[in-house]
């Protein structure tokens, strides 16, 4: 347990870093990213391409692989159905990530400058997960009670 | 764009598709940002992640460090306050029902060809896009 607790802490210092340097962190440059009809900036499209590298290799490597190094087994989800959650769900992301410019992993990485729009983000962020971790109990336990 | 423009998109990038791969080939799991910080609180039904938890904590630490020592950058949040609650709600509740966000559908999820992540990923940039479309093109700024 100890060794995947510090590959986490690894890889979310390489992710944090990342997140920085690419300059994903700023709100203002994902919003710039995202208005194709404006002043484009098409640098963030560079951030997921040099992103896809490494992890299209580790995905392919794990085809010939039976387990992970500090794990039993993979725990890589096998669902491919198309559903309404993922679409809804979806939707509703874009939605708030096109009015602030910050997804969850910027919105955590950009609390460390301390400003209060990070903090204010972030807290509504947690607020809108505990809801739907709230709604989804709701509904299993009436999918239960029937 | 010049060249030296694309250095720090890159190399960011490419440091964040190396940790979603070792993520991968050390402890067998997508490197998702939205479901990390669900699992650091407890909130996927299988108590509090010392993972999630380690990882969360990885990026605050790189981040801290990146800002300090190697890319002194200003962060430009323009959001009024309504704004800023009303999008973090959307964005928290929507990677959670959708199941991934921009780590976990974009960068892992179409590095595995994931038709899920493919369709999400399609939709999130889109409607993303279209959102900026209507606040910076059609209202004029909120």
């Amino acid at each position: 347990m100890a060794y995947r607790v510090l590959a986490s802490v690894l890889c979310g210092l390489l992710f944090g870093v990342g997140l920085v340097i690419s300059d994903m962190v700023n709100p203002a440059r994902v919003l710039a990213f995202l208005d194709v009809t404006g002043t484009w900036d098409p640098s963030l499209a560079f951030v997921m391409g040099g992103a896809l590298i490494p992890s299209s290799i580790a995905y392919a490597i794990r085809r010939r692989r039976t387990r992970p190094a500090f794990d039993t087994e993979f725990h890589v989800p096998a669902n491919r159905t198309i559903d309404r959650p993922l679409v809804a769900g979806a939707v509703l992301f874009g939605l708030g990530w096109g009015l602030v410019g910050l997804c969850p992993g910027p919105a955590i990485a950009s609390l460390v400058t301390g400003r209060w729009e990070a903090i204010l983000f972030a807290t509504a962020m947690f607020v809108g997960m505990f809801a739907y971790r709230i709604a989804s109990s709701r509904q299993t336990a009436q999918l239960r009670a029937h | 764009m010049s060249y030296l423009n694309l250095i720090w998109p890159l190399s960011g990038g490419l440091l964040i598709g190396l940790s979603a791969a070792l993520y991968l080939l050390l402890n067998g799991r997508i490197a998702g940002v939205s479901g990390l910080t669900a699992s650091a609180f407890g909130w996927t039904g299988v108590g509090i992640s010392p993972l999630g938890l380690g990882f969360l904590a990885g990026i605050a630490v790189g981040a801290a460090v990146a800002f300090a020592w190697i890319r002194h950058a200003e962060l430009t949040i323009t959001s009024s306050p309504v704004l800023l609650m009303v999008g973090g709600l959307l964005v928290g509740f929507g990677t959670r029902l959708g199941s991934g966000c921009t780590s976990g559908h974009g960068v892992c999820g179409l590095a595995r060809l994931s038709p899920r992540s493919m369709v999400a990923t399609a939709i999130f940039m889109v409607v993303a896009a279209m959102t900026v479309y209507v606040v910076r093109h059609v209202v004029g700024g909120l």
